[in-house]
């Protein structure tokens, strides 16, 4: 989240908006789309697939990337129940294990 | 064979295949299409046939081939309802895609000179391809990657069982279709990211 520049981070005050703002986030959101790990997809092209179809940063990409490898799964996008039915959708065009959730 | 690179000016991703290894990749192609048309995405097929005319709406269960379990899985891990209804918009549009990249496999091979049965030896087919066919084509290798893998029963770090195996077992002739292919994906997204 971004803290705008020259406030006083000692204010108390400041903590309220945050948090705020999380609960809108959280209700605006409320589905996220995950894709698993499966033994057959090049690391590569996993990472790829992020940069191309989310337009994440290759950094980003790769961070994900190695959740789903080395953690099994990984949250790669937060949405609507609608965008989040696209974003699966378009994961196994490509060939990636994805389901979705509501976010805890 | 070099798998494939990017051409430095035409920025064409270009590849060059021997006849033998043309000829694998369009069965291969073939096999995935024939699967993706074989099962039939429609529901229901007992019923009332007029009523079947009407019914314009893809499945709601999930497919009985193991690798088209595994192209169109569950959408919902825990919501059956949820994921046959997203099934029943999705996996016919889904195949559909499938199929199709895998047969502009084909055609973009036999455009580049693969005849239909190969005969003479030393044939080289060059493949010349834009951007959007080389997605198309990184999209079916994964397809068939998963085809193969889920045939041959691939797991997570498996990669030492796989060298075990008799030279003249099949299993391992397929399997190294399968790292090929892997090979072909990988110079792909290489060339796609250059």
């Amino acid at each position: 989240m971004c803290h705008d520049e020259g406030v006083s981070t000692a204010s108390p005050v400041e903590v309220e908006p945050d948090l705020y703002h999380d609960e809108i986030t959280v209700l605006a959101k409320p589905w996220v789309t995950i894709v698993w790990n499966d033994p057959v997809n090049l690391m590569s092209y996993v990472s790829f697939v992020f940069t191309k179809y989310f337009g994440y940063q290759k950094k980003k990409a790769e961070k994900l990337m190695l959740e789903v490898h080395n953690d099994g799964r990984s949250v790669v996008s937060t949405g609507s129940r609608e965008e989040m039915e696209r974003d699966v959708q378009a994961m196994h065009e490509y060939g990636l294990w994805a389901t979705m959730e509501r976010a805890e | 064979m070099s798998g494939f690179t990017r051409h430095r000016t035409s920025r064409l991703v270009i590849a060059n295949f021997s006849g033998f290894e043309a000829d694998l990749l369009r069965s291969l192609a073939s096999q995935l299409v024939e699967l993706l048309r074989n099962e039939r995405a429609v529901p229901s097929p007992g019923g009332d046939p007029l009523e079947a005319m009407f019914d314009f709406s893809g499945p709601t269960s999930e497919p009985d081939d193991p690798v088209l379990r595994r192209l169109f899985p569950n959408a919902y891990a825990d919501d059956d309802d949820a994921s046959a209804e997203f099934r029943r918009y999705t996996e016919g549009a889904l195949r559909d895609g499938k199929a199709g990249s895998a047969a502009a496999i084909i055609d973009a091979l036999e455009d580049a000179g693969l005849p239909q049965r190969l005969a003479e030896d030393g044939l080289v087919i060059d493949v010349e391809l834009a951007e959007s066919d080389a997605m198309s084509w990184l999209r079916s290798f994964t397809d068939l990657r998963l085809a193969l893998a889920t045939r041959l029963g691939i797991e997570e770090g498996d990669e030492d069982y796989w060298l075990t195996l008799a030279e003249e077992d099949p299993r391992s002739r397929a399997h190294d279709i399968y790292e090929w292919v892997g090979y072909l994906q990988d110079t792909l997204v290489e060339s796609l990211t250059t």
